[in-house]
C-alpha cells in the first residue's frame, strides 16, 4: 500500500481535522514530504520514488488546503500538469498513459477549484462527458455504458456539483437508486444486490447530501451501522463488523458520520470532501 | 482493505508480514533503481513482473513496464515474431496479476494499452472475459473490458444483447447484464436499427423478461430499475411537449395597479395585481428544454414588438436550459383590451436535453385588459404590513367550485395528438397494472407496491386531462401510505411522492381577499415536498404554513407569486430558498418558525448560486465595502441569497439563526426592505 501513501495522507489527516486534533502533526514534516513527491511536470507521486498521477495531486493539493499552506505551491505548475491531461472529447487521463475515467474528472475539477483557477480547462467539454456517462438507472459510471457505482456516482456528482450543474442529474431517480443502497442491517452497499461497506456511508451519502435527498434514507440506522464497524479496543474503523481496520474505512466513517450531523465532529463539504471551514477559507476570505 | 476478518496480531504473524515487507522493500528499491536509471535488460523487466504478481497496485511497475515495451518495439533488430513474444509476455503479466486481484485498475488498462498495438484476436479476449464472467458476474471491471472489446473488434450490438440474454437467464440476479442491456437497447432505439424500429413491439418481450426477475425474487433489486427504465420508455414521448401556460389558452387576464378591482366579468384566477407595468408569460414544458427565444416563440400583440422580448429558463445557475420559461411584456398605462397569440415551436430550435426537437407546434391567445391605477399610489399605505391570516381573507364560495376546477385546469394544455396515437402505451401500461395486482395478491412486497402505485400515476397522467379527474389517487395516496409502514427506512422517500400526489389532486381551500388577490391555502397537509406546479402558474399568494416541507424546489416556476408563507415548516438552510430568487415579483415571505441554523451540514449548498459551485462570480470578495465587512463575510449565504430579493415585508423569527446580529446583516443586504418580523424600519 506504500504507492498510495498520499491517498493515506489525505485519509489520515482529514479525519484527524475533523476530529479537532490535526494540530497533533508535525506540519513540516508533511510538507516537506509532500513537496518531494512533486515531478518535473508539477504532478505528484504516491510516494517517494513513484511516477506522477493525478490521483495523488488531488490528494497533496488537499492535504496543503487544510493546513492553509497553499501557497508553499507554484500553482501555475499543478495547473498545467493537471491541463494536460484533458482529452479532445472532455475526459481527463489519470498520467500520460492515457486511462480515462470519471474519477479523473472529479480530482481534476476539485483540485483546480481548491487552487481558484478552474478556468483553465475547458469546463463545458468536461461537463459534456461526465454526462456522457449518465446511466438510465440515473446514475454514472467510469466511462460511457459503465455501469453505475456509488463510487464514480460521488465523483460526477460532485463534479457537476462543483461546476453548477446538478441540474443536469434526474435528482428523483438518482435519489432513488441512491437511498436503496440503505440495506436492513442500517449500512450502505456501493451497487445493488452487494454488501455493505462503511466507505459507502462517504460515497452514497455526500452524493445524497449534494442532490439533496439524504432525508430518502434511516440516518440513525447508518450511524448505528458505522459506530458498529469500530474496533473499540484498538481504535480505528473497518468496512463491516468485526473485520481488520485500516485508515481508508475510519476515514470514510468519521466523514460519513460528520455528513450524519454527529456529535463533536467538524463539518465536511460533501463537494470537495474537506472541512468546510477549509473550504470556506478558500472561497471566502476577503 | 477489504473483508479481511479483524483479529488480534500474534507474535509469528507479526514477523512473517515483517519479513514480507522487507522483502517488498528490497524488490521495489532494485526496481526503482532500474526505473529512474532507464534500464529495460531482461532480468529488469523480470524483476517488475515478480513485484507486480505481489502487488498488482503497484501503478509505477505497469508504467515502467509500458516504457520497456516501448523500448523493444523500437529496437533495429525487432520483428514481427519477437514483437508477438514481447506482447505475449505482457498479456501473460496481466492474467498473473488479475488472479491476485481481479480488480486491478492497472492491470486492465494495461491489458487495453497492448490491444491498442494490434495484438491478440476477439475470440481470446472473449474467452478471457467468460472466465471473469463465472469468477464474478459483477466485476465491472470486466463488464467495461468488455464493452472496450466489443467496440474495437466491431461486435454488433445484437450479438451482445445476446449475451445478456443468456447471462440473465443463467441467473436473474446479475444487474451488470441487465444494465448492459439497457444500454444496447437504448443504442438500438436511438439508431433505429432493424427489428428495434417500434418500442411497441420490443417493449412488451423486455416487460415479460422483467417479470421473470421480479416475480422469482420480490425483494432481489437487480430487475427494479430496468423495470423503471421500461415505464419510462413506454410513458415519455420523445420529443417535448408543452404542459402548461401563464395566462392559459382562452383566458382574459386582468392587470390591476392597486388591490381593488370591479371586474366582476372576470375570474378571479386571471387577474395580476402588479404596478411594474409589465406581466409575465410563462411557459411549463414537460421535461428541460433549451433553445426557447424570440425566433422558436413569437408572441403577437397590438403593444409591444416580439424581438424585444428577452426569454428567460428558470433555473439554477447559468444553465440554458429549463422546464419553465419567462419572457416580461410590457404594457401601456392607459386603458387597453388587447388579444396576444404566442405561437411556440413554429420554427424549429426548442430542444430537449435528449436531443429531440420540439414537434407539435402550438398556439396559445388570451386577452389582456388594462385597468389604469385608480388610486393615487402616494396614498397607499407603505407601512401596510400583509397578514395572510385567515380573517383578512373572504374563502371561495363552495357554488364557484366548477369554475375554480376549470380554472385549474384551464393552464393545462390538451396535446391531442398523442392520445390517438398512443394506444399501445395505455396498453402496455394496463397489462403491467394487471401483472403487478396479481403479485401483490400473492406476496405482500415493496417493490410491488410501489411499482403499482407508479403505474397508476402514469395511467392517470396520460388519460387527464380529457378524463376530468384523476381515477386512482385515493389508491396510490393508500399505497404509499402502506409503504410508508412497511418499509421504515425509506419513510421520507414515500411521503415526499406523496406530497406530490396529494398536490396534483387538491382542488379545495382557496381565499379571495376582499378585492384583492387569491390566496391558496395549503396549510396542514402535513406536505413534505412541494409539486404541480404546472397547475399553479396562476397563484400570486401562496400559504405553505405549517406543513413539513424541507425543500422548496420548483418554485421558481411561480412566478405570479408576490406573497409567500412558509412559516412552520422544517427549511434547515438558507441555500434552501435558492428558488425564490427568480420570483421577481415577491414582496412578502415569511419564513418563521423554521430550522434556519440549526444543522451543521447544509443539503442544498449545491444547488444554490454561489462561489463554490463556480456559478456566480465572486461579489462577496471583490466588492471592498463589502470584503470589509466580516460580519457579511460569515454570512455568505445570506448575502448570496437574498442580494437580488426585492422584498417589503420578512419575518424570520423562531429560526435559531435570527439573532439581532444577523438581522442587522439582513438590513444591510436588502436595503429596500421596509419590515423585519413585524418592526418597521426606517
Amino acid at each position: 500500500m506504500d504507492h498510495l501513501r498520499m491517498n493515506g495522507a489525505y485519509w489520515g489527516l482529514t479525519a484527524l481535522d475533523l476530529l479537532g486534533k490535526l494540530d497533533s502533526v508535525n506540519v513540516d514534516e508533511v510538507i516537506s514530504w509532500i513537496l518531494k513527491c512533486q515531478h518535473e511536470s508539477g504532478g505528484f507521486s504516491g510516494n517517494i520514488g513513484h511516477d506522477p498521477h493525478i490521483l495523488y495531486t488531488l490528494s497533496a493539493v488537499q492535504v496543503l488546503a487544510l493546513f492553509n499552506k497553499l501557497d508553499v505551491l507554484d500553482i501555475d505548475k499543478v495547473a498545467t500538469y493537471i491541463t494536460g491531461l484533458q482529452n479532445e472529447d472532455g475526459s481527463f487521463s489519470g498520467d500520460m498513459w492515457g486511462e480515462v475515467d470519471t474519477r479523473f474528472s472529479y480530482i481534476a475539477i476539485c483540485c483546480l477549484s481548491i487552487l481558484c483557477c478552474l478556468d483553465k480547462i475547458n469546463v463545458e467539454k468536461a461537463v459534456s462527458y461526465i454526462l456522457s456517462c449518465k446511466n438510465l438507472d440515473g446514475g454514472f459510471g467510469c466511462t460511457p455504458g459503465g455501469e453505475s457505482h456509488a463510487g464514480q456516482i460521488f465523483c460526477c456528482v460532485g463534479a457537476l456539483a462543483l461546476t453548477g450543474s446538478l441540474h443536469y442529474v434526474d435528482k428523483d431517480l438518482l435519489g432513488w437508486w441512491l437511498c436503496e443502497r440503505q440495506v436492513k442491517s442500517g449500512g450502505l452497499n456501493g451497487r445493488p444486490e452487494k454488501l455493505p461497506d462503511v466507505c459507502y456511508s462517504w460515497w452514497v451519502l455526500s452524493s445524497l447530501i449534494m442532490i439533496d435527498r439524504v432525508h430518502w434514507i434511516d440516518k440513525e440506522k447508518l450511524v448505528k451501522f458505522i459506530l458498529d464497524c469500530q474496533d473499540v479496543e484498538n481504535g480505528g474503523i473497518s468496512d463491516r463488523p468485526d473485520d481488520a481496520v485500516d485508515v481508508y474505512h475510519t476515514y470514510f466513517g468519521v466523514a460519513g458520520l460528520s455528513l450524519l450531523n454527529y456529535p463533536g465532529l467538524k463539518a465536511i463539504d460533501p463537494a470537495y470532501a474537506l472541512p468546510v471551514d477549509v473550504v470556506n477559507r478558500i472561497f471566502f476570505s476577503g | 482493505m477489504h473483508g479481511r476478518p479483524r483479529k488480534a496480531p500474534k507474535p509469528e504473524d507479526e514477523a512473517a508480514s515483517s519479513a514480507k515487507a522487507q522483502k517488498l522493500r528490497a524488490l521495489q528499491t532494485q526496481f526503482f533503481s532500474f526505473h529512474h536509471n532507464k534500464i529495460y535488460t531482461k532480468e529488469a523487466v523480470e524483476l517488475s513482473a515478480k513485484l507486480l504478481e505481489i502487488n498488482p497496485e503497484s501503478y509505477t511497475a505497469w508504467n515502467y513496464r509500458k516504457l520497456a515495451v516501448e523500448h523493444y518495439l523500437n529496437l533495429p533488430d525487432c520483428n514481427p515474431d519477437s514483437i508477438k513474444s514481447v506482447l505475449d509476455d505482457e498479456l501473460r503479466v496481466v492474467e498473473n496479476a488479475l488472479r491476485q486481484n481481479f480488480k486491478s485498475y492497472g492491470a486492465w488498462h494495461h491489458r487495453k494499452w497492448v490491444l491498442s498495438k494490434g495484438h491478440s484476436s476477439i475470440d481470446n479476449e472473449l474467452r478471457l472475459l467468460d472466465k471473469f464472467q463465472k469468477a464474478d458476474s459483477r466485476n465491472f471491471h470486466a463488464w467495461n473490458y468488455r464493452r472496450f472489446v466489443a467496440e474495437s473488434m466491431k461486435r454488433s450490438e445484437q450479438d451482445e444483447l445476446k449475451y445478456t440474454e443468456d447471462m440473465i437467464y443463467a441467473n436473474f440476479s446479475n444487474y451488470s447484464a441487465w444494465h448492459n442491456r439497457s444500454v444496447l437497447l437504448s443504442a438500438l432505439f436511438d439508431k433505429k436499427a432493424e427489428g428495434f424500429l417500434l418500442k411497441e413491439k420490443v417493449l412488451p418481450e423486455e416487460y415479460e423478461f422483467i417479470h421473470q426477475a421480479i416475480f422469482t425474487d420480490p425483494d432481489d433489486q437487480s430487475g427494479w430499475f430496468y423495470h423503471l427504465w421500461l415505464l419510462d420508455q413506454t410513458v415519455t414521448t420523445d420529443s417535448p411537449l408543452l404542459a402548461s401556460s401563464w395566462p392559459g389558452h382562452g383566458s382574459d387576464v386582468l392587470l390591476v395597479g392597486d388591490r381593488c378591482y370591479n371586474g366582476s366579468a372576470f375570474s378571479p384566477f386571471s387577474a395580476l395585481h402588479s404596478d411594474s407595468g409589465s406581466f409575465p408569460i410563462v411557459l411549463y414544458f414537460n421535461q428541460p428544454v433549451r433553445g426557447v427565444n424570440s425566433s422558436t416563440v413569437t408572441v403577437e400583440c397590438g403593444f409591444n414588438k416580439n424581438e424585444d422580448l428577452l426569454w428567460k429558463p428558470l433555473s439554477a445557475s447559468n444553465s440554458q436550459t429549463a422546464r419553465v420559461w419567462v419572457a416580461h411584456l410590457k404594457v401601456p398605462s392607459s386603458d387597453l383590451h388587447s388579444t396576444v397569440e404566442v405561437s411556440v415551436g413554429h420554427t424549429k430550435g426548442i430542444i430537449s436535453t435528449r436531443g429531440f426537437e420540439y414537434s407539435h407546434p402550438s398556439m396559445l391567445s388570451f386577452k389582456v385588459h388594462v385597468q389604469p391605477m385608480e388610486r393615487d399610489s402616494s396614498q397607499v399605505s407603505v407601512a401596510e404590513s400583509i397578514s395572510l391570516r385567515e380573517e383578512n381573507f373572504k374563502v371561495y364560495g363552495k357554488q364557484s367550485e366548477e369554475s375554480i376546477i376549470d380554472s385549474f385546469d384551464q393552464l393545462i394544455i390538451k396535446n391531442g395528438r398523442e392520445t390517438t396515437a398512443s394506444n399501445w402505451r395505455f396498453e402496455a401500461l394496463a397489462k403491467e397494472i394487471e401483472c403487478f395486482r396479481e403479485l401483490l395478491s400473492l406476496v405482500d412486497c415493496k417493490i410491488g407496491k410501489l411499482t403499482l402505485a407508479r403505474l397508476l400515476k402514469a395511467y392517470d397522467a396520460m388519460s387527464y386531462p380529457f378524463a376530468n379527474k384523476l381515477v386512482h389517487s385515493e389508491e396510490v395516496l393508500e399505497l404509499y401510505s402502506d409503504l410508508m409502514k412497511l418499509d421504515r427506512t425509506h419513510y421520507q422517500f414515500y411521503k415526499d411522492e406523496r406530497s406530490i400526489v396529494l398536490l396534483q389532486k387538491y382542488k379545495d381551500s382557496v381565499s379571495s381577499a376582499i378585492c384583492g388577490p387569491i390566496c391558496l391555502r395549503l396549510n396542514n397537509l402535513s406536505l413534505s415536498r412541494m409539486g404541480a406546479f404546472e397547475k399553479l402558474l396562476w397563484v400570486e399568494m401562496l400559504d405553505l404554513s405549517h406543513n413539513e416541507l424541507q425543500s422548496i424546489e420548483g418554485l421558481e416556476a411561480m412566478q405570479l407569486l408576490s406573497c409567500l408563507s412558509l412559516r412552520n415548516n422544517k427549511l434547515r438552510s438558507l441555500t434552501a430558498l435558492e428558488p425564490l430568487r427568480k420570483l421577481k415579483l415577491l414582496r412578502i415571505l415569511d419564513i418563521s418558525y423554521n430550522q434556519i441554523g440549526d444543522h451543521s451540514i447544509d443539503t442544498t449548498r449545491y444547488v444554490c448560486s454561489s462561489p463554490l459551485s463556480h456559478s456566480v462570480g465572486s461579489e462577496l470578495n471583490r466588492d471592498e465595502t463589502v470584503t470589509s465587512d466580516v460580519a457579511l463575510i460569515n454570512n455568505w449565504e445570506a448575502f448570496y441569497i437574498f442580494k437580488d430579493f426585492n422584498l417589503n415585508q420578512l419575518d424570520i423569527v423562531g429560526n435559531t439563526i435570527a439573532d439581532e446580529k444577523f438581522k442587522s446583516v439582513l438590513v444591510k443586504i436588502m436595503p429596500k426592505l421596509k419590515q423585519l418580523d413585524g418592526k418597521l424600519l426606517d
